[in-house]
């Protein structure tokens, strides 16, 4: 009965997970999309940029024996009247070069989006898995946290938290505490939407068929969460997390630039910002405009692959 | 034979995809009487309710309908505009799905979507359309049809919301029925009270029905005539006895012997090998041929040819004669 | 023979009422549903007992309950001897746990579309800590396909291909009793004699006891050795295959046996069945079939028939004889 096999002999090898990612309708879709490359490739670009500063960045801005106050607001590829350097992006007040403290206000940018949607990520799925595979009470209060938490808004939380934070950790350790505060922040105000997403993909797949399998077999309601549920409700979750990050990032800096977030000795893009307005109406706009612009095309980008993302794993939600 | 209801002549449906052109219905023809029930039958990806789509215009692109014509009562209507086939369907094709809840609009009562689609197509007035709705929900069998009107689709049973989705359809008097799966959602007896239904509509009314269905039995109770798909094409037509009982095509007689039936007891059933192959991967020639015991050298090379018996045909090399053994 | 499987006034209710605050703003009471009322039967080992009904009669509930997916109400579930809902000793209740099996309905349902169709197969085996070497492949290869597939994801194969797997899973802790819940209604009639023929080879091979779920007389036929016909959550009769299909006692079983499409009969006028299933939230009292009955007397109407052996058929009615 060897006849009903669809595959012939010399395909005896099984297909790698490469393989088979390559040759996918998903990855088929993503070769026809042009917005989803370019955005794909820009986010790519600014990751690694990120990654490598140190070794792309042409000066530390924070070390500050390498700072010459002479060369404070350069403007940007003009050589600077005293010393004749010239910064493509120009120079802040201090003479630090925006370049520069673009690529490393980046870093912290994306460090701190990233791991704020991990954090809210592990969170969502761990409480939304376990609401909808539990249900009954553990379900009822989960969601009802989850209710509550979304009548106030993200920044607001965020604030909340940051608040409370600063006021228990000792003066001399909150500029190190701040990043992770920030992550906490973030990542709290943005859970429930990975919460409520796991809980209904759990209850429709926690009815099928193959989980019943494993209930027979005697698997526990761990191993049926984990191994079972959690590989197949992770598509959604994946297209949340993406989308995430670009708000997690804005989120970022729109703490920064109310002055609650990043410290100025490890500045993020929002605080790029925020420094820069100060410099806007005296006329030395590339301080304010290059970090701006660098924040506007990250978001932009993370965002418009997330939307791409979410049709191509979800054709109906188009 | 009386002047088709429907006829449909060398029909071909196709889907373009990445991987190539796809062809779900290729090269099917058959006419349809009035008065006439014939049954489509084929398993899942023969391509009959593909047909029956294209025939009602509602194809969901890319795919089309690439070659052949549909005539309805002498009207060409392959080519014809969306506007134009909404304004057909109903008045001269009714359609019955396997999902009653789908051709029902769940937020009206069942009475106001009788008279809407009355209004829509016949030339009559409120008062006498809302007469007939209740008329119609009689015919079809609904006790206490005058209250029931009032009522909105989900508080009925499966059974009585496929008979208010019967009357639906045949309420603009269409010539042409098509039933796509009508009684495959619903239990053994209520199915057995909507074929019968059916059946007493067609015979008192002079409808002709496309009755789409994987389920031989009720081929075999309700269909006169019964056109046989494989792989997008028509492996037999004929009237019902016949195929059923004395096929002509290997596949019919396959499909046969695998029913379980009553008077086999409880010996073996005759399997065919394999399954349906997949419209991406169609072998050359007779599609049949892999799994096909009579199959030779020549099936994988070109289509089988049509034989007619009378007023039936079979598209095959090695036809198995009347006396119908393999 | 020896008894696999005894079940005893069997009961399932089922709690279908609103959520609390839409009983309290339309001041309705609880609602309850009773899917199984007190259905007893046995099954005999290496034999295959077939349960038909339509929707709602309870006869899936009745699988689960089997299997251990639920528990009953009321009533017992006894597999050679041991109640799983009672037993106490841990030890025991795996040991039978381990003897029972069950095949689904969805074939696209039923396994997990993430893992590898190796990984399937041997997970019985495998979440108990057993040895799985080459076991995977030894079963794909008895349940008719090729060791080579076992490497593949569920989607590369055909709804039948799926079904073997199923079976193959099913197989793999070597059990004793499988309870077949509509093992082959997704699939084409093609395919279909595919599966109920390995089925039935697999039966004899490995001495396995069936519980056979299904709504298709004509499948229920082919395969059973007993049958037993519900109707709203209550066994109204049982017997052999033979007895029931030429002679069945019980008028709901008359009922389904002319309403089924038979193949060989073209072109039959025959009335078709009056009214439907009654809402099993309110079912009729007595005897649930009186409304549609065409014997049906006043007794009907107020005594819950019992079940009665006539010639070894089993029925509940007041009228058969």
């Amino acid at each position: 009965m060897a006849e009903l096999s669809s595959q012939t002999p010399e395909k005896v090898v099984e297909r790698s997970r490469l393989r088979v990612a390559i040759d996918s309708d998903f990855a088929w879709q993503f070769r026809k999309s042009p917005v989803a490359i370019v955005s794909a490739v820009v986010v790519t670009i600014m990751v690694l940029a990120a990654i490598f500063a140190p070794l792309i960045a042409p000066y530390d801005p924070f070390d500050p024996g390498s700072l010459n106050l002479m060369n404070g607001f350069s403007r940007p590829m003009t050589p600077n009247a005293f010393t004749q350097e010239v910064f493509w992006l120009g120079t802040d007040d201090q003479g630090r070069d925006v370049f520069s403290t673009i690529l490393y206000g980046m870093r912290i940018s994306l460090f701190v989006g990233a791991a704020a949607v991990l954090f809210a990520m592990v969170l969502g799925i761990t409480l939304g898995l376990l609401a909808g595979y539990a249900g009954g009470w553990t379900e009822t209060i989960i969601m009802r946290v989850a209710d509550v938490q979304l009548t106030f808004p993200a920044i607001l939380v965020a604030m909340l938290i940051f608040g409370i934070a600063k006021g228990i950790t000792p003066v001399e350790y909150r500029d190190q505490m701040a990043i992770w505060v920030l992550i906490i922040a973030i990542g709290l105000s943005d859970w429930v939407q990975f919460a409520r997403v796991v809980r209904g993909a759990t209850l429709v797949e926690k009815n099928k068929e193959y989980v019943q399998a494993a209930r027979l077999i005697g698997r526990g309601s761990g191993a049926i969460m984990l191994r079972h549920i959690l590989p197949n409700v992770l598509s959604p979750v994946l297209v949340i997390a993406t989308i995430s990050l670009a708000l997690a990032i804005i989120a970022e800096a729109t703490l920064s630039f109310l002055g609650v977030g990043a410290p100025p000795t490890q500045p993020s893009l929002g605080t790029l910002i925020r420094i820069g307005q100060g410099f806007l109406f005296s006329g030395e706009w590339w301080i304010l405009l290059f970090p701006a612009l660098t924040l506007l095309t990250l978001a932009l980008s993370v965002n418009l692959l997330g939307d791409w993302l979410r049709d191509a794993l979800n054709p109906r939600l188009r | 034979m009386k002047e088709a209801v429907l006829s449909i002549r060398d029909l071909t449906v196709e889907i373009p995809t990445r991987h190539g052109i796809l062809r779900p219905v290729d090269g099917v023809s058959y006419d349809i009487a009035p008065g006439e029930v014939l049954g489509v039958v084929g398993e899942s990806g023969a391509g009959k309710s593909m047909a029956g789509n294209a025939v009602i215009g509602l194809l969901t692109p890319p795919a089309h309908i690439a070659g052949g014509e549909i005539v309805v009562n002498g009207q060409r209507i392959d080519q014809l505009t969306g506007e134009a086939m909404r304004r057909l369907r109903g008045k001269q094709i009714g359609m019955v799905f396997q999902d009653p809840l789908t051709s029902l609009n769940p937020l009206l009562r069942i009475g106001d979507q009788l008279t809407e689609t009355m209004l829509a197509h016949l030339d009559i007035s409120r008062t006498e359309a809302e007469e007939r709705a209740v008329a119609a929900l009689a015919e079809v069998g609904i006790p206490g049809a005058a209250e029931r009107v009032n009522s909105y689709p989900h508080e009925f049973s499966g059974g009585m919301r496929q008979r208010v989705v019967i009357a639906l359809a045949l309420c603009a008097e269409p010539s042409l029925i098509i039933a796509d799966e009508p009684t495959t959602a619903l239990d053994v007896s209520v199915q057995a009270q909507i074929i019968a239904l059916l059946k007493r509509l067609c015979r008192d009314r002079g409808t002709a029905i496309m009755l789409i269905t994987h389920d031989m039995g009720v081929i075999a109770e309700a269909a006169d005539r019964v056109a046989v798909m494989y792989a997008g094409r028509l492996a037999e037509l004929g009237p019902v006895r016949e195929v059923l009982m004395q096929p002509h095509h290997p596949y019919t007689a396959g499909l046969m012997g695998s029913t379980p039936l009553a008077s086999r007891g409880k010996d073996r059933l005759h399997q065919i090998p394999g399954a349906m192959p997949r419209l991406d991967s169609l072998p050359g020639g007779c599609a049949f041929h892999p799994r096909c015991p009579r199959a030779a050298a020549r099936c994988s090379s070109a289509p089988g040819p049509l034989i007619t018996d009378g007023d039936g045909r079979a598209a095959c090399w090695f036809p198995l004669d009347r006396e119908g053994v393999a | 023979m020896t008894g696999m499987v005894s079940i005893r006034n069997l009961t399932r209710v089922f709690d279908v009422s609103k959520p609390w605050i839409n009983r309290l703003v339309e001041r309705r009471p609880k609602a309850w549903l009773t899917a199984v009322s007190d259905v007893s039967f046995e099954i005999e080992e290496k034999t295959v007992y077939a349960l038909v009904g339509e929707s709602g009669s309870g006869k899936s509930t009745i699988g689960k309950m089997l299997v251990g997916l639920l528990d009953p109400t009321d009533g017992s579930v006894e597999i050679r001897g041991t109640d799983l809902a009672r037993e106490t000793d841990a030890a025991k209740v795996d040991a039978v746990r381990r003897d029972i099996q069950m095949i689904f309905q969805d074939p696209f349902a039923s396994l997990n579309p993430r893992w590898r169709v190796r990984d399937i197969i041997v997970e019985p085996v495998a979440a108990r800590g057993g040895d799985t070497t080459g076991m995977a492949e030894r079963l794909l290869e008895e349940v008719g396909l090729s060791a080579r597939d076992a490497g593949k994801f569920p989607h590369e194969f055909s709804g039948g291909q799926r079904q073997r797997i199923c079976i193959a899973r099913a197989l793999a802790s070597g059990p004793k009793l499988i309870v077949c819940d509509e093992p082959t209604s997704a699939l084409d009639v093609s395919v279909q004699a595919q599966v109920l023929n390995l089925m039935s080879d697999l039966k004899d091979q490995l001495g396995l006891t069936y519980l056979f779920i299904s709504h298709d007389l004509t499948v229920v036929q082919h395969m059973a050795d007993r049958i037993g016909v519900l109707y709203l959550g209550r066994l109204v009769e049982e017997a052999g295959p033979d007895a029931l299909f030429e002679n069945p006692r019980h008028p709901y079983t008359q009922m389904l046996l002319a309403a089924a499409p038979k193949l060989d009969d073209f072109g039959r006028e025959v009335p078709p069945p009056t009214g439907e299933i009654p809402d099993p939230i309110n079912p009729p009292p007595g005897c649930a079939y009186h409304p549609r009955c065409p014997l049906a007397e006043d007794i009907c109407k107020k005594e819950r028939p019992v079940m009665r052996t006539i010639e070894g058929t089993r029925v509940a009615c007041h009228m058969a004889e």
